[in-house]
């Protein structure tokens, strides 16, 4: 099946710290891509470059077939291209549902009555309909995360990137958004996620990549990840054999 | 009494079209984080292409709204998608530094160009035309005009900036540019949009202000500070306080100038540092989330 995203001989570096170096990767249509790799290793900084937000300093970004290198963000956007930040960035001053008529609106270019409905649904699956009228900045981590994810799907994505979904929340917490992850997977969206609660990632995706030192060091099945030497080295530093 | 009276009325109208240069400074700055320091060079410049325009049709100065206005909308739109954008993204001095500059062209322009003698927009009859209540107080209605505008044109704003969908993108682009981006907003469209809808506001506080007083080259710095003490006045952010701050410093040159002739412009001053002792987040200060 067609990739629905490749990097090319991405290479990126920040002076000496080098965070992609000639870069290979596929993500297939429908694909859960998880992606672990220690701290500082540039998993975040590959969401900028694949959304727009950084430029890479040579290789080829591709989604669906297209070279979107050289595109800004709001062009990879409307073809389909949609993430989630860490550090939940809502607008703050909008309400949460003025939060996804905006990004539905202008990410399709359609008249904000015609999303009403969708925007409805989506804080529906996501858990935020009672919540709707509140302004954004005044919401719970919890809800926040929550209106990361409704955002980025109020902009119909193709292909959505999750950075580190987990962080911050207790187990409880986690498990709603996990089965939301899980839920947002059969509607055939495809989704590369950065995570470092390994557990949750393991139940969730269809294989694991791991990022150290500007290349993927590993590339494997989710059960056989964590017997992988190298991520033995990386998390829990011991020596690889 | 009656001329303290007379001096508020007459404060308050006047107060209208400092709101009016408030708010156009206010929406730059609120959409888009930049202070433009040539917005009063703006106005001014408004002001001279409604002269030229009147001039060369023929008409007054409210029909030259109907020119003057998409014309220096649309010079907003191209001054900042292909100037101004390039400066933005790289801290607060180079927008301050290229509007600086852009207002020094203005004035000089203006000035080889219409020399250093002072203009005044001719309304004809309207000028004088007032409403009397007795034979002590009368209100002018030129004055009652340009400040029934200035409430409409602020209640457009709000209504476009709170209930429509431009107005959603506007308020995404100020509370998070790069996260606006990603949800597929144009940045660099909806801030030459801004743009384009400040110099609008602009437009029409030029030719009022033209009609009102005579203007050279070189009025619109004070104008500009106006702007400033109109809006820190309100407080950051609020329109509706934009138009509370434009009238209290209205009143207070009034009342300044009734005090003594040379005196309005030092009472505006000292209302405005009064109230950012006391109150420096402004009137009705933007509750931060």
């Amino acid at each position: 099946m067609a990739p629905i995203l490749s990097l090319k001989k991405v290479s990126k570096s920040y002076g000496a710290i080098v965070i992609a170096n000639n870069l290979d990767l596929d993500v297939g249509e429908g694909e859960a891509l998880g992606m672990l790799g220690p701290n500082g290793a540039g998993k975040t900084t590959l969401f900028g470059l694949i959304t727009g937000t950084i430029r890479a300093n040579s290789g080829r970004i591709e989604f669906l077939g297209e070279d979107i290198s050289r595109l800004p963000p709001e062009q990879r956007c409307r073809r389909g291209l949609a993430r989630s930040f860490q550090v939940p960035q809502p607008f703050g001053g909008m309400t949460v549902f003025e939060n996804l008529t905006v990004s539905a609106a202008f990410s399709k270019n359609r008249s904000e009555r015609d999303v009403y409905q969708d925007c409805a649904r989506i804080l529906d699956e996501c858990g935020l309909t009672d919540k709707a009228n509140l302004k954004a900045g005044s919401l719970t981590l919890l809800d926040r995360k929550r209106l990361e994810f409704a955002r980025a799907l109020a902009t119909k994505p193709r292909l959505l990137l999750l950075d580190e979904v987990a962080g911050g929340l207790s187990e409880a917490e986690c498990e709603l958004l996990v089965g939301l992850i899980k839920r947002i997977r059969k509607t055939g969206i495809s989704i590369v996620w950065i995570e470092h609660v390994i557990h949750a990632l393991v139940a969730t995706v269809d294989r694991i990549v791991v990022l150290a030192g500007g290349v993927f060091v590993a590339d494997e099945a989710p059960e056989n990840v964590v017997l992988h030497p190298k991520v033995a080295e990386i998390y829990m530093g011991l020596p690889g054999d | 009494m009656i001329g303290t009276l007379n001096a508020m009325i007459q404060g308050l109208l006047l107060g209208g079209l400092y709101a009016l240069f408030a708010a156009g400074l206010s929406l730059i700055f609120g959409v888009m984080r930049m202070v433009n320091i040539a917005h009063g060079d703006l106005i001014v410049a408004s002001a001279y292409f409604a002269y030229f325009v009147m001039q060369m049709l023929g008409i007054g100065p409210f029909t030259s709204l109907l020119i003057v206005v998409p014309v220096v909308a649309a010079f907003g739109y191209a001054l900042q998608r292909w100037l101004l954008n390039y400066t933005l993204g790289a801290g607060d001095l180079p927008p301050l530094l290229v509007t600086i500059a852009l207002s020094i062209i203005l004035q000089n322009v203006l000035l080889i160009v219409f020399t250093a003698d002072v203009h005044r927009l001719q309304a004809g009859p309207i000028e004088i035309a007032s409403w009397a209540f007795n034979s002590e107080l009368s209100v002018g209605v030129l004055p009652v005009l340009q400040f029934v505008t200035s409430v409409i044109i602020i209640g457009a704003l709000q209504l476009l900036f709170y209930k429509s969908s431009f107005g959603r993108a506007f308020r995404a682009t100020s509370d998070d540019q790069q996260v606006a981006q990603l949800m597929g907003i144009e940045t660099r469209h909806i801030f030459s949009l801004a743009m384009a809808l400040s110099l609008a506001v602009v437009a029409v506080a030029g030719v009022f202000l033209a009609i009102r007083t005579n203007f050279n080259p070189f009025t619109g710095p004070l104008l500009l500070i106006f702007g400033f003490e109109a809006i820190v006045m309100g407080g950051l952010g609020s329109l509706w306080g934009t138009l509370v701050g434009g009238i209290l410093l209205g009143i207070a040159q009034a009342i300044g100038g009734q005090i003594q002739v040379g005196l309005p412009f030092v009472a505006g001053h000292v209302a405005f540092l009064a109230v950012l002792y006391f109150l420096p987040q402004g009137l009705f200060p933007k509750v931060s989330q």
